[in-house]
């Protein structure tokens, strides 16, 4: 089922809540925020002032030799430096201040996010994909935290530059402002043109080059194939094909997107030229002076920057709300539900698992478990088999509680299992599972993880009985040593031991091996046998394996096919039948 | 760098013309200001109106001028960019197609995709944006002072003074602002790992209650990723304020210093107006030049990796074959006492050797590592062997063209891929097969029944990597593609552990019926995969350690008894029916 390729929506939906949403973390931080703005108004006055000040010294100095007015330009020029240092001074502080905000909101959200990442149900990480939920936890936040470091600040002092320039230049010359009446309509109607035109060919462009890098990464990690079967050229073929694709993409943002730069420039260049017209005729009716004129220049400068940003700046804001949208959407996925009022905790468990009438299924309407019943009694092994991909690790799902059954119940020990705390349920398992799990962390700290103050000894002594004892001994560092994906080189086989001696230490009464061995050679397997059965001793197990002959003494095999369990009973009992499992276990060994 | 010169060679009169353009237009933009001081020191003071408009409109038409040209400039810099970038990319993806795979190893994977990606992106925005600022920037500047010189050369001064310590500044800051950076990334990918790790073990968290303990691991990282941020930002947060107070303090002085010219009558109080705008204009174009500067090196440094590639020798080229007769009776395949070493340090295959008669089959068994699949890679040459030959009808593999050699195989890799294409393309992978060729793979390979059972056959669509199959089904398709060229020899490769019993039983026997004179290598894990095989070799670190049927094996070969025994048990319908068919 290929999916269509998704198209994420650039607006967010609910803008007005998501932006109280991020006014609320902005809230926490109440004395910062309003120190920030009381900052951004008085480093930006001084920045206006510096023109005027300018301008006076200017007209201090006159048009003529010998007529210049010394004491008032030295005046004028030590106001300006003085207001030109506090200004930096102050704008310093600022982007300080700034800094330690945006990261102390960043900080929190990102606590936020993972905090309630630990508290979703399983379902949400089977059905999203990893790379997704860490963009929204790592890009979205950025995203977020840029915007709110810099287009706030900026949004801030452009406010108050076009409306101080806006009024300096009233205050000079009311006339020649009626320039701007030609230019501004402009600027708004380029920059809308602009943004309606490029933002698709830009997002085509990124689109383009994820769709090489795809295929890129697709034809290299399949070097070997391309050469078994000689079909460089080929996958050259369709690389060209993609090469020009993603190229052609980018000369169109750039056809476009270059216009910007040299657009802008002409319509500063354009004010500049009329105001150097006008204002000439100006002061030729002595309307203005040429020290006027000259800050009037300076500030139209300034007027005109931040209104040529604004479609920049309401873009980034626009994918800020988008980002923030996102991470807010995680934040408000439902929880696992909370335990029960009144659920008690299973307290050292004697194993006795029960299934009754149970039906299930990942979604509603596709029943997988139609009506299980199964007694287990502590210490008995019960093994669930069948074909790859026919839904054996659902019932481990259903046995954890990482789902609940729609109908029917389980019971440990005589309790039903939506009567116990989740936490303690899921503490009286062991449980190895296919997919190794380790850590950025110590070989010590990866083996200690299920049991909190866990000796060298107690580690060690699971290290031997799973046979990695020798080689942990052999790293740098042994048991110190840390484990990272690139550099170690720790074999699959040898990570599934660390994760045997992992659940060796757990002094649990039930255990869950869901294809624990499958990574494990044949040879090293045979070496681990009698820990893997030390393991299980006096445990109630529930073992899903792949070669059948490891299970054959199992009190109970559930023989599962296509998400079904079609033959429940015992190896004899199943083999006498001649259905499913005879098959299977014939096929075997033909 | 050196080595990309010849990719803008063919478009250098392009290049040309649009720097010439943007030449032009740059030019314009220094007008402006000249024009508005000439203006009001030279023109306001005649008092004719006409020639206030003329030089008004003089000013208008060089605005125009300069955004046009401007323009079209940046759109024939991109085309540049454009048709170099692409033939770049061609060539490296070529070269990286046709590199052996121990010089494939030796560059590593992500780092070849790296190349191919994010140098040759880096590349496309070094092309087009050098283009566009290596002529604005050094023209604006040196324009800039030049204009300013003419105006008034004690007020250039001034400005040039400034320069030095700006460039300074922005190096000192950089210098040390850079670093926090690369140590803030570092950071974040602590944090994305930790967040990666709890996805995927999200299992095992929840079974053993570790979600505090979890909560308290990202919340160190977290700390630090904002320790660090805040660092960076500080540091790198000094360079705006610093730069404008320079700035500034530039201007206050040029209006000290043309107070006294001006008094002097050495000068007129229009040109510091001018000046004013150019300090804007010279500013700038500084800022620009510290940007191309760090460019240029991360332009370089993506340069420097292509090239790399580029030069890179070729491997495994043909050899010729001694003259020597093989020895013994003729054979298909043989390995002749073959030793091999990855790293060139300790055998990783010593002294191995075998013979295939054509339509044999050879089961390779032993633990993870211990070399079963560097046997298939030495037999395919994706390798050289150290020591020994080896020999496909009777010829040493190295004396084969590659071409010839490779069309011989049909092969199944661990960690094989799918491509993100139709079912009968993945099968056929370019080879031009016929449909009957295709299907008949299919059924033999134990494919046909699903992919009928999909709506769409063999048109059906897969995803990258096949995730859109399960396990099992992905390995049928690639038995299919080895088995659809209808080659002379075939390697399994692990191919069956996905599949089960039942359908690794069908395959095998489809295998005898239908395909009956090829050459099969069955490399495994499973004896119940190989015990029919004709030879069976178990491999132990690189060492022979046992060579021989089924049968002799149970007999001869410790190991390989244990590990027969522990698959399939002291078992009355396992050995039972082998023992006694």
């Amino acid at each position: 089922m290929a999916k269509e390729p998704r198209v994420t929506p650039e607006t967010p939906k609910d803008r007005k809540g998501t932006l109280l949403r991020l006014w609320k973390y902005l809230c926490r931080h109440k004395w910062m925020v309003a120190l920030a703005l009381f900052l951004t108004v008085l480093s930006n006055l001084l920045a206006l002032l510096g023109p005027t000040l300018s301008g006076l010294a200017i007209d201090a100095i006159g048009t003529r030799p010998g007529q210049v007015d010394f004491p008032q330009v030295f005046r004028y020029a030590a106001l300006m430096l003085a207001a030109y240092a506090l200004s930096s001074l102050l704008s310093y502080l600022l982007s300080v201040l700034m800094i330690h905000l945006s990261q102390r909101v960043v900080f929190q959200m990102r606590e936020d996010v993972f905090n309630h990442l630990t508290e979703l149900p399983v379902r949400y990480f089977d059905s999203h994909q990893a790379g997704d939920i860490v963009s929204r936890i790592s890009y979205d936040v950025d995203t977020v935290n840029a915007s709110l470091s810099t287009d706030l600040l900026q949004i801030a002092t452009s406010a108050i530059t076009v409306t101080g320039s806006f009024l300096m230049m009233m205050l000079l010359s009311p006339e020649l402002v009626l320039v701007f009446v030609v230019t501004i309509p402009i600027s708004v109607l380029f920059t809308r043109y602009m943004t309606r035109k490029v933002r698709p060919l830009f997002r085509k462009r990124s689109l383009k080059l994820g769709e090489l890098n795809g295929y890129v990464e697709e034809i290299i990690s399949g070097q070997k194939t391309v050469k078994a079967y000689r079909q460089e050229e080929t996958v050259i073929g369709r690389f060209d094909h993609h090469n020009k694709e993603a190229v052609d993409a980018y000369y169109m943002a750039d056809y476009y997107g270059s216009m910007t730069g040299p657009s802008v420039n002409f319509i500063n260049n354009l004010s500049l030229a009329l105001i150097s017209m006008f204002g000439a005729f100006l002061f030729l009716g002595g309307r203005i002076s040429l020290g006027n004129l000259s800050s009037f220049v300076l500030y139209s400068r300034k007027f005109s920057g931040p209104i040529n940003e604004a479609a920049n700046i309401i873009a980034e804001l626009q994918s800020a709300c988008a980002a923030a949208e996102r991470v807010f959407r995680l934040i408000d996925e439902p929880p696992e539900p909370a335990d029960r009022p009144g659920a008690l905790a299973l307290e050292s468990a004697a194993g006795q698992v029960d299934m009754s009438h149970v039906r299930f299924g990942y979604d509603p309407g596709r029943t997988i478990i139609h009506d299980l019943s199964l007694h287990a009694r502590p210490g008995s092994l019960v093994a669930i088999v069948g074909p790859t991909g026919a839904g054996k690790s659902t019932i481990i799902n259903l046995l954890m509680r990482f789902y609940d059954p729609e109908s029917g119940e389980i019971r440990v020990d005589g309790r039903e299992l939506r009567t116990l705390t989740r936490r303690s349920l899921r503490l009286s398992y062991a449980m190895v599972l296919q997919d190794t799990w380790l850590f950025h962390g110590t070989v010590f700290d990866n083996i200690a993880y299920g049991k909190k103050g866990a000796t060298l000894e107690e580690v060690s002594a699971a290290a031997k009985a799973a046979k990695i004892h020798s080689f942990i001994a052999r790293l740098p560092q042994g048991y110190d040593t840390v484990l990272n994906e690139e550099g170690m080189n720790i074999s699959q086989g040898q990570k599934q031991l660390l994760t045997i001696a992992r659940a060796m230490l757990l002094d649990t009464r039930m255990l869950i091996l869901d294809e624990a061995t499958s990574n494990v050679d044949t040879r090293t397997e045979q070496q681990i046998q009698s820990a893997m059965r030390a393991l299980m001793e006096g445990k109630t197990c529930f073992v899903i394996a792949h070669r059948l002959s490891t299970i054959q003494n199992a009190d109970v095999i559930l023989v599962v096919q296509e998400g079904e369990i079609v033959e429940q009973g015992t190896h004899d009992s199943l083999m006498r039948r001649g259905g499913v499992y005879a098959g299977l276990y014939r096929s075997q060994f033909l | 760098m050196k080595r990309l010169f010849p990719y803008l060679r063919p478009y250098l009169p392009r290049m040309s013309l649009g720097l010439a353009i943007k030449f032009a237009g740059t030019v314009m933009d220094l007008f402006l200001p000249w024009i508005l001081s000439y203006l009001i020191d030279e023109v306001v003071p005649l008092r004719e109106e006409g020639k206030i408009l003329f030089w008004g409109g003089v000013m208008i038409l060089c605005a125009v001028a300069a955004v046009v040209t401007n323009i079209a400039a940046n759109r024939m810099a991109s085309w540049v960019a454009q048709h170099t970038t692409q033939a770049i990319r061609h060539d490296l993806f070529r070269k990286i197609s046709y590199l052996s795979c121990s010089q494939v190893d030796g560059y590593t994977i992500p780092s070849l995709e790296a190349r191919l990606t994010t140098d040759t992106y880096n590349i496309h925005q070094f092309i087009g944006r050098m283009q566009r600022l290596g002529v604005r920037a050094p023209i604006l500047l040196l324009g800039g002072i030049l204009v300013t010189l003419a105006l008034d050369w004690a007020l250039a001064l001034v400005l040039i003074a400034t320069l030095p310590l700006l460039g300074l500044l922005v190096y000192l800051i950089s210098r040390k602002g850079v670093p926090m950076y690369t140590q803030l990334q570092k950071q974040v990918d602590a944090m994305v790992r930790t967040v990666r790790e709890n996805i995927s073990g999200v299992r095992v968290v929840k079974a053993l209650s570790k979600e505090e303990y979890e909560r308290e691991r990202f919340h160190q990282v977290n700390g630090q990723v904002v320790r660090w941020e805040k660092k960076a930002g500080v540091t790198m947060g000094l360079t705006n304020p610093i730069m404008n107070l320079l700035l500034n303090t530039g201007l206050t002085i040029v209006v000290l210093v043309g107070a006294w010219r001006v008094n002097a009558g050495l000068m007129q109080t229009g040109a510091i107006l001018a000046f004013l705008t150019y300090f804007t204009i010279i500013l700038n174009a500084m800022l620009s030049v510290t940007r191309m500067f760090v460019m240029y090196s991360k332009g370089s440094a993506s340069a420097q990796r292509i090239a790399e590639i580029l030069d890179t020798p070729e491997d495994l080229a043909e050899r010729p074959a001694p003259e020597k007769a093989e020895s013994g009776e003729p054979c298909h395949v043989s390995f002749d006492h073959v030793s091999f070493s990855y790293q060139k340090n300790g055998y990783n295959l010593e002294d191995i050797s075998f013979r295939l008669k054509k339509g044999e089959t050879l089961g390779i068994i032993g633990a993870t590592g211990a070399g079963k699949t560097t046997i298939a890679s030495l037999l395919q040459r994706l390798y050289d062997a150290d020591e020994g030959e080896i020999r496909i009808g009777g010829r040493p593999v190295y004396a084969i063209p590659a071409e010839e050699l490779h069309r011989k195989f049909g092969v199944t890799f661990q960690n094989d891929i799918l491509f993100a294409d139709t079912i009968r393309e993945n099968i056929d992978f370019g080879r031009g097969l016929t449909d009957e060729q295709v299907e008949k793979a299919a059924r033999c390979a134990q494919a046909l029944g699903f992919i009928q059972e999909l709506g769409d056959g063999f048109q059906h669509r897969l995803t990258s990597r096949g995730t859109n199959l399960s396990g099992g089904q992905k390995q049928r398709l690639l038995v299919a593609r080895a088995l659809a060229g209808e080659p002379e020899i075939l390697i399994l490769d692990d191919s069956s552990s996905a599949l089960d019993y039942r359908t690794d039983s069908l395959l095998r026997k489809a295998l005898a019926e239908e395909y009956g004179g090829i050459t099969t290598i069955i490399i495994a894990q499973r004896i119940s995969s190989i015990l029919h095989c004709d030879h069976i070799l178990v491999l132990e670190e690189g060492r022979e350690l046992g060579y021989g049927t089924h049968q002799q094996l149970l007999e001869t070969c410790q190991v390989y008894r244990e590990i027969s025994h522990s698959q399939m048990g002291g078992d009355q319908y396992g050995q039972g029916t082998q023992s006694n068919p």
